[in-house]
């Protein structure tokens, strides 16, 4: 464990320590989430995130990576990722020119041969199979794009922390890695795997959080902008829209936006950047102009109320 | 907050209170084992019990598994750990309640089965007639048996319906497999498996090599049905819904959605092994039977909230409607178009085709044609054959295009 390395920073003792260890790592968590992540890391067990696209699911594991001082072994998952390219595979190459120069030299015989060959330093270790060096963040991004079977596969690796190879044995890991996976719900997960491990549903933040998250991201805007640009997003989201914006668009706007040395919204610069926000034509068209406009003139009102109020 | 005593009996204490809850959780619902109760007490232990706020997100990451459990979490939190002393009480009321619910549910169900034996005792008694006749002459039967397959299910008679529902029973979809990104070993395949050479080489010590092929494995793709069951299509919908829990029992990954003026989708319903059983469980969900048609709406919803989830991996979508829309059309074109563009293939069945001179005249029908990979009559059992052989072979374009002539 790392609290006996004294370079390395220790794992957090408390749900504060945990929400503050994520604002070190400028993550703006609330208090659900950091009460999960402590759970995590405190009991061993798996994180599971879900939610829409673009909410900060991957970010939370590459923040607690860079805070714990670990390495960061991300498994992106994809229809038909199987063994060989997510726990390991023979170097078959490297397999052939022993063989053949043990020929050469004529010294082995075929048993010795046959252990030497199916040894550790011939395996290509992929993402699972480094996880039996030290304790590293794993993280295993959406999921939902593996097939079941693959679902079925981590669950042994998930609850022993350890790997079966047939020619060598199992192969366990030394200390159990911190384990993120993600999910954008594009199919239900199985239960079986969910139930080993803390869940966590990670929604649209607040307007207040989504205020601060800008403050910490973004914070080359403009604050009177940034508060324009979130009651923006936030009315959005309230709209029947194909894909609803995420932090991530919002980020990615308000820098948009900044670069464009924009002060405040008005509708021509709303529709020139909406690109940033939505992602599908038929949002653009729908968003675009007259309802731009209504949202726009709302949240004037609504911004210009809350300055008028002392404190806000 | 639970009471505290000395630290032993707090600990006591706060893991019956969590066992307490976890009973409440689950005749709430929620599938909560023992096991989760140990974690929670673990967990409590390692967070510590401090605030309430805390504490609440503890729970809730050991018990809620979903998103739609949250809310019940919720409810559940707030009742509960408001006094647990109340609670008890609760309990103790609350318990003989709970248990009333599924009796009266048993009640149902008992002439749900009193139903079906019913119908069952009355097709026996039809049964002997059918053997006699099978007795007299078998060309016969088989010719009987041909007619059911030509005939409408609109113009069958109870009995005819009966049988038809039994050949519907035992019809298969074999949808065309899709490659799938995992090997099989196979002597005729495209590629080299280097794993599996060496290895068999090396059990002759590594002297010769014989090269060994593996090919992709193929997977059947989900499928996905949207059907009609507004009052136009009252009649074939009965029939649909014992082909779509056919289909559903046969084979995994089948999502079915039902659909007149909303969308509702009845998949874990037909998944029950029993027809009546699933039907009436249908029956149940559905509440907007043979009324109007929103088609435009319907898909729209579909596109909306389920697209993304039951559409990944290469869906095969049959849509089941009449295609008579009730509010014009509007913004089908665009909806189906989207539905289209999001599935691998996309099949319509229409029971209107059964007309021999029919032609897509509705502006619903002429919306939806152009976005269809194929266009299929679905109204007497033989349509229910074609359509599987259909489906077991890749779609072809040129089926479709007399169609696509008639639009212009």
């Amino acid at each position: 464990m790392p609290e006996g390395d004294k370079t390395a920073p220790r794992d957090p003792k408390s749900v504060d320590e945990t929400e503050a260890l994520l604002a070190r790592g400028r993550y703006v968590a609330d208090r659900a989430l950091a009460t999960a992540v402590y759970l995590a890391l405190k009991l061993n067990r798996p994180l599971f995130l879900e939610g829409e696209a673009g909410v900060g699911k991957t970010e939370i594991a590459k923040v607690l990576a860079e805070t714990l001082g670990r390495r960061l072994i991300r498994l992106q998952c994809y229809e038909g990722l199987d063994v060989a390219s997510a726990v390991y595979e023979w170097n078959y190459a490297r397999q052939m020119i022993e063989i053949r120069l043990a020929e050469a030299a004529g010294d082995k015989d075929r048993e010795t041969l046959g252990k030497d060959v199916f040894s550790e330093q011939f395996l290509i270790k992929r993402p699972l199979l480094q996880l039996t060096g030290g304790p590293p963040v794993l993280l295993i991004d959406e999921l939902d794009r593996a097939d079941e079977p693959f679902e079925a596969y981590l669950l042994e690796v998930l609850s022993d922390w350890q790997i079966t190879i047939p020619e060598i044995g199992a192969i366990k890991a030394k200390a159990p890695p911190i384990v993120v996976v993600t999910s954008n719900r594009t199919r239900e997960i199985h239960d079986a795997l969910k139930r080993r491990c803390f869940y966590y549903w990670v929604d649209y933040p607040t307007a207040e959080r989504e205020l601060d998250i800008l403050k910490v991201k973004a914070p080359n805007v403009p604050a009177a902008l940034s508060r324009e640009i979130v009651a923006f997003v936030q009315a959005l989201r309230k709209q029947d829209l194909f894909k609803l914006p995420g932090v991530a668009e919002t980020i990615d706007w308000a820098q948009a936006l900044a670069q464009l040395d924009v002060v405040a919204l008005d509708p021509a610069v709303v529709s020139s950047t909406l690109g940033a926000l939505l992602k599908y034509q038929d949002d653009i068209a729908k968003i675009q102009g007259s309802e731009a406009m209504k949202i726009l003139e709302q949240i004037k009102v609504e911004v210009s109320a809350a300055k008028r109020r002392p404190g806000a | 907050m639970p009471a505290i005593g000395s630290p032993d009996d707090q600990r006591g204490r706060l893991v019956d209170n969590l066992i307490l809850f976890a009973r409440v959780l689950r005749a709430a619902g929620l599938p909560v084992g023992p096991g989760k109760v140990i974690d929670a007490a673990e967990a409590v232990r390692a967070v510590g019990v401090t605030s309430r706020d805390d504490f609440y997100w503890t729970l809730h990451a050991v018990f809620v598994n979903r998103r739609d459990q949250r809310e019940v979490f919720d409810q559940a939190f707030h009742v509960f750990w408001r006094n647990p002393r109340l609670l008890e009480r609760m309990m103790s009321i609350a318990l003989p309640q709970t248990v009333v619910p599924p009796e009266e549910e048993r009640r149902e169900l008992s002439k749900r089965v009193a139903d079906a034996f019913r119908s069952m005792n009355e097709s026996e008694a039809n049964r002997p007639q059918d053997k006699i006749e099978t007795e007299f002459d078998a060309a016969m039967t088989w010719s009987e048996d041909e007619m059911l397959r030509h005939q409408d299910f609109e113009k069958m008679s109870t009995e005819e319906l009966e049988r038809a529902k039994r050949a519907i029973a035992r019809l298969r979809l074999p949808v065309e497999e899709r490659p799938i990104r995992r090997f099989q070993l196979h002597p005729s395949g495209n590629r080299f498996d280097l794993r599996a050479t060496l290895r068999r080489s090396l059990r002759g010590g590594g002297q010769d090599l014989e090269i060994l092929r593996k090919r992709q494995r193929t997977r059947r793709p989900p499928l996905v049905i949207l059907c009609d069951i507004s009052g136009s299509m009252a009649r074939y919908a009965r029939m649909m819904l014992h082909f779509l829990h056919a289909i559903a029992n046969d084979r995994d990954r089948v999502y079915t959605f039902l659909f007149g003026t909303r969308l509702t989708n009845v998949t874990r319903h037909l998944r029950y092994k029993d027809p009546d059983v699933a039907l009436a469980k249908v029956g149940e969900a559905a509440e907007d039977w043979s009324g109007g048609t929103r088609i435009g709406v319907s898909l729209h919803e579909f596109n909306r909230l389920w697209s993304r989830r039951v559409l990944a991996q290469g869906a095969v979508v049959l849509l089941i409607s009449d295609g008579l829309d009730r509010e014009g059309a509007k913004g089908l074109a665009r909806e189906i178009e989207r539905l289209h563009k999001s599935s691998r293939r996309l099949v319509w069945l229409n029971p209107l085709l059964r007309y021999e001179g029919f032609e897509p005249k509705s502006t619903g029908i002429r919306a939806m044609l152009p976005h269809v990979d194929e266009f299929r009559p679905v109204h007497n059992l033989e349509s229910l054959e074609q359509l599987a052989a259909a489906l077991s072979r890749p779609a072809s374009p040129e089926e479709m295009r007399p169609w696509l002539k008639q639009l212009h």
